[in-house]
């Protein structure tokens, strides 16, 4: 058969630049794990919060003025007068809150896994730059608005440097380009956030994906799949990324935007939290906001600064927290990755972990109070327990016997089945049938809706459950 | 043409020249790629000195100025004041203003050329807000044993009305005091120091 003119152009091409090569490299001849469950789907929502906010950042460019006399003013024509400036705006300030939802779950998935363990350690270190790059874009991008939040927000973390002995003072001069947050510090921050940090964010996603696509990827059970191969040289519990993963994501990505859309139609401040109330006020530099507070992503890391009562020591803690996230591989001395074949003592102390982390970063949000402090300090210790005591406390652990293959996941028919069978027991078991009723039909009476709740069975299964989560612990 | 092989040495000295001769050029660019950084001299000439009149100020009032950009306030305090900061001594951090920054025209208790003028620059000593001006005595949120002063909303730093510092808050020394003196008895500029002047 004659090649076809278009087959010849796509030859042409293929034989001067190899995309078929790099399509494979990465995409159909990728072979990942069969079992990826749910939390699989934050890295390529990661990758799409960022393709979202490249977009976005590159139209609000079209109509922001970094320049601190205008700024506030052309944020507010970008919301009231370009046409969609709205959405626009809205898409890339509820970008910035999802970006940290997605890699706070995909950070999680990472250390409940042990997806940082050997062989994927740089992996999580690039990943962990990532996410430093991540907070200063978003630091940076926060400026921008010139808002009283925007202001005094930058104030306190400028000032941060300033605590570091010698240098400090005129390092915190030389980050802001005057003697306080001025017109200057707003346009090397809008430099910064538009072109430095993003390329360096590209950069490192790149090499993040290199580095994890020569290793291959870990998945729930944490055992290796190239370990057994088939005669073709493919992992046996291996499946190519494309078409599997590919279309599995695709689904990830239309629950991820549904709740994204709900966000940005509906609630785009979200209570105060994705935009903070006091950013509506232009900045004054002579008066600081009665309540000042990050934005939520950084307030697990502020309130180990405002626990510590020295200005010093306190940005240490700080700078600290993110650091011992980098040394993990090296702190976790368990052989065993997944956290399905660990010991209780690291489930323990993972949902500690969590738990510390969610109350600081409540407490973040919140006024300083003496309650406040104590709260924010006894939480502190056990952020950092869980990391400097790991040593210790996974060198004892009890772990269970690995699989040699990878345990399939329920399908999603199988888990409907089995909920379909439970669930009149359950019925049966929380709610009582009542003795004797005066009003109403018999099909009514007979129904679901003529039972009442019993409190007993409730408490039965309360029991239940938390024996089951203990268990689990265990 | 040479056929005993490649003379590794020679290509060692000129690799390793040609990393050095690069490494030097690299540090003299960096020199003026991070000096751009710095304050311009625009920047470093807006400092100019601030004239305010107190002539109108009441006993216990508060006004805010400002100075370089910074909020600079000028606080009026009553005889109860002067009085109350006298007794402060043990549960502030440097009562003396050992540590602090004010000219030495200032450094004494009451830390003011004249003890009722107190003029400071209102920026938290430790991450740079601006604390809230709370003369009242043991307010509810504050509690009992707050005398009357600064509050720092931001991290929870407390300073008495001279502007120093508690102890036990992050804020590391007391408030600083900017180089300032009296033209006449009403008038007051800031940003040039009564010493500089009688010098």
């Amino acid at each position: 058969m004659k090649p076809s003119r278009l087959n010849e152009c796509g030859n042409w091409v293929l034989e001067r630049f190899p995309v078929t090569k790099f399509w494979n490299d990465h995409m159909a001849h990728y072979y990942a794990p069969k079992n990826f469950n749910f939390w699989y789907f934050f890295g390529s929502l990661a990758l799409l919060v960022l393709v979202n906010q490249i977009l976005t950042g590159i139209l609000l460019t079209m109509n922001y003025k970094p320049d601190a006399k205008l700024a506030f003013d052309s944020v507010e024509y970008i919301m009231r007068d370009v046409p969609w400036g709205w959405l626009v705006r809205y898409m890339h300030s509820t970008g910035a809150s999802a970006f940290f939802i997605v890699i706070y779950l995909h950070m999680f998935r990472g250390i409940m896994y042990g997806s940082f363990k050997h062989p994927r350690e740089l992996i999580w270190i690039f990943g962990m730059l990532l996410f430093v790059a991540l907070m200063a874009e978003a630091f940076m991008g926060y400026l921008l608005p010139w808002g009283q939040m925007s202001y005094w927000g930058a104030q306190v973390i400028i000032s941060l440097f300033s605590a570091i002995p010698v240098i400090g003072d005129d390092l915190s001069l030389w980050i802001r380009g005057d003697y306080v947050i001025a017109d200057a510090t707003l346009n090397r921050f809008f430099a910064f956030h538009v072109i430095a940090v993003p390329l360096v964010l590209v950069m490192l996603v790149f090499m993040h994906i290199v580095a994890l696509h020569e290793v291959g990827s870990n998945n729930p059970d944490g055992i290796e799949i190239k370990e057994s191969k088939d005669p073709w040289g493919h992992p046996v519990d291996g499946i190519p990324f494309h078409p599997y993963y590919t279309v599995k994501d695709i689904v990830g990505v239309a629950v991820f935007l549904l709740f994204f859309a709900t966000v940005i139609f509906y609630m785009p401040e979200m209570g105060g939290y994705f935009l903070e109330h006091a950013n509506f006020i232009p900045a004054d530099p002579m008066k600081t906001p009665e309540h000042i507070a990050p934005v939520w992503y950084f307030t697990p890391f502020y309130s180990i600064l405002r626990a510590i009562p020295d200005k010093f020591a306190g940005v240490i803690a700080m700078g600290g927290s993110i650091v011992v996230l980098f040394l993990l591989p090296w702190l976790d001395r368990c052989k065993v990755k997944s956290i399905r074949y660990r010991g209780g003592i690291f489930k323990k102390a993972l949902f500690l972990f969590v738990l510390s982390f969610v109350v600081l970063g409540y407490l973040g949000t919140q006024p300083v109070t003496p309650v406040a402090t104590v709260v924010a300090r006894l939480f502190t210790t056990v952020y950092f327990g869980f990391f400097l005591l790991m040593p210790l406390y996974t060198r004892w652990e009890k772990t269970k016997p690995l699989p040699k293959k990878l345990t399939p996941a329920h399908s999603l028919e199988e888990q409907l089945h089995s909920l379909e069978e439970q669930l009149p027991a359950f019925i049966e078991e929380i709610t009582t049938k009542p003795h004797h009723s005066e009003i109403g039909d018999s099909a009514f009476k007979s129904s679901f809706f003529s039972r009442r709740p019993n409190p007993e069975g409730m408490a039965h299964v309360i029991t239940r459950l938390a024996q089951k989560v203990k268990g689990s612990l265990d | 043409m040479n056929n005993k092989g490649v003379d590794k040495s020679k290509r060692q000295f000129l690799t390793s020249a040609l990393t050095v001769v690069g490494a030097v050029g690299t540090g003299y660019l960096a020199v003026p790629f991070l000096a751009q950084m710095q304050p311009s001299v625009k920047a470093m000439a807006a400092g100019a000195p601030v004239e305010v009149d107190i002539s109108k100020m009441e006993t216990g009032q508060l006004i805010r100025v400002a100075w370089r950009g910074k909020p600079v306030w000028v606080l009026n305090r009553t005889p109860e004041v002067l009085a109350t900061l006298k007794t402060l001594d043990s549960e502030l951090r440097d009562p003396n203003s050992e540590d602090s920054q004010q000219p030495p025209s200032s450094k004494n208790p009451a830390r003011s050329i004249k003890p009722e003028i107190l003029v400071a620059v209102g920026l938290c000593t430790h991450l740079g807000c601006s604390p809230t001006f709370r003369p009242e005595i043991a307010p509810s949120d504050l509690g009992e044993k707050w005398h009357g002063g600064f509050f720092c909303p931001c991290h929870g730093s407390w300073f008495d009305l001279a502007g120093r510092v508690y102890r036990g808050v992050p804020a590391p020394t007391n408030l600083e005091i900017p180089p300032y003196r009296y033209i006449t008895d009403n008038l007051i500029i800031v940003g040039e120091s009564a010493e500089e002047k009688s010098a």
